[in-house]
């Protein structure tokens, strides 16, 4: 295995263009190397991207949005009062991820690449309309987090591709998210279900929302159905009843140890209602 | 395969080891470097028995390479006692509350709970037990370690 450690992403990219067999980018490494461990990936080439200047960055752009670096840490994302304040759903997700340890060298972007359907911390990312900048040998794109997965494993990025960012919209007045999971214990578990929700109000009214669930599908899903269950109501009884509905008519989820299918698709409307009234009382701040 | 030179400090002391790019921190702690009070459990960052801080973060060393670790600062429980042997606090409320049986997972929590309470001096029961769930121990159940560490806690606030 070669290890390389670029200074630019295009340096990066070039490496990973002219490599011949398993290319591996490495960020905080907490899935990488338990698959180099496990033999179930043996990277002919290691691209450690964390030497490249501000990878490690949380930036507030021009429009009052964020620009988060692909090697920013659970720990460091928990850490940013003003992200917390703007999108406090996003890195509620991103800190279920693993323990104390794991949460001191996980990502955001790693835990999309990985590309688990039952991934916490991409449910949040794809209800605020989060957006992935991909470079690669031809200049960069941006790309919405909901088309990164692929399937189980994979993602939609090509070869000698590379997430160089991560960006969150300007999060605006009146406006809040939330993210939930089920698991059967209290931490160190996989969700057997995620919801994520975010929304704007005026008044009492809700007047934009977004619904991604994890782990009942082959990848998360932005549920628009669910969306619009929301949009013009007041989170009253109807309106959630509307959504559980909607959340669990989206659902494709599959049988395991963790959970049966009636079970998440049951749970997957749960968490919707239970998310969306945190993500409400957030946007009107009421609580934290 | 040819080994890279890497230059690091540990608990305080440059140190200069080769390693093949595969080889995680704690192989290099226990191999190159003799410092084998950091233990591999699993190997893949579910128990916490490998855990060291880099440059202050509390990390899992088997799921870092060594070659990571160049110009970091890293601590291991080898410096956490004095340079006389004192033992710090929670290593001696450890031993008081027989907060250890076999021994194995030990060092992992002693760092972790140094870690805890240098961020958060007082933290509450819920705490300790949140922050250290990746810690993992078959011997004791838990109980004596979280309240060692409240005590070590108490005392290192003074309010003991």
């Amino acid at each position: 295995m070669r290890y390389h450690s670029p200074t630019s992403f295009d340096e990066a990219v070039g490496i990973a263009a002219k490599a011949q067999g398993v290319t591996r980018f490495l960020a905080g490494g907490t899935d990488v190397l338990v698959q180099m461990r496990a033999g179930a990936v043996l990277p002919d080439d290691l691209i450690d991207v964390k030497k490249i200047p501000g990878v490690r960055d949380i930036t507030r752009t021009p429009d009052g949005g964020w620009k988060i670096g692909v090697a920013v840490s659970g720990a460091e994302l928990g850490a940013h009062e003003e992200l917390c304040r703007d999108w406090p759903g996003v890195v509620e997700g991103m800190e279920l991820v693993g323990s104390t340890q794991v949460q001191g060298r996980a990502t955001l972007t790693g835990n999309l690449c990985n590309g688990s359907p039952a991934a916490d911390s991409v449910p949040g990312l794809v209800a605020a309309g989060a957006t992935v900048t991909v470079t690669g040998a031809n200049g960069t794109r941006e790309v919405a987090v909901q088309d990164i997965p692929s399937r189980p494993g994979k993602t939609s990025l090509a070869q000698g591709e590379v997430i160089s960012a991560i960006n969150l919209p300007p999060r605006g007045e009146n406006a809040g998210d939330a993210y939930l999971r089920f698991i059967p214990r209290t931490e160190m578990d996989i969700a057997v279900v995620g919801c994520a929700v975010s929304l704007r109000v005026d008044g009492h009214k809700i007047v934009e929302a977004r619904v991604a669930l994890g782990a009942v599908a082959p990848t998360v899903l932005l549920v628009s159905d669910a969306a619009d269950a929301l949009i013009g109501s007041t989170l009253d009884d109807a309106a959630l009843e509307a959504l559980a509905t909607a959340a669990r008519a989206a659902c494709k989820p599959i049988d395991d140890k963790r959970g049966t299918v009636e079970f998440r698709v049951d749970v997957a409307g749960v968490l919707a209602r239970r998310a969306a009234r945190i993500a409400y009382d957030r946007a009107k701040g009421v609580s934290k | 395969m040819s080994k890279i030179h890497v230059t690091t400090t540990v608990n305080g002391d440059e140190v200069e080891f080769l390693t093949d790019p595969r080889e995680t921190l704690l192989d290099c702690l226990r191999d190159h470097l003799d410092l084998t009070g950091s233990k591999e459990g699993c190997g893949t960052g579910d128990c916490g028995a490998c855990s060291v801080t880099v440059d202050g973060t509390l990390v899992s060393s088997c799921l870092m390479l060594g070659v990571e670790a160049e110009g970091k600062k890293i601590e291991t429980i080898e410096g956490m006692a004095g340079k006389d042997g004192e033992l710090h606090p929670l290593q001696r409320k450890f031993i008081e509350h027989a907060a250890l049986q076999c021994g194995f997972c030990t060092p992992g929590f002693l760092v972790a709970s140094k870690a805890l309470l240098e961020k958060n001096p007082d933290p509450t029961e819920t705490e300790v037990r949140y922050w250290l769930a990746g810690n993992l121990c078959r011997c004791t159940g838990y109980d004596k370690i979280v309240r060692a560490v409240m005590d070590a806690a108490a005392e290192m606030r003074g309010a003991a």
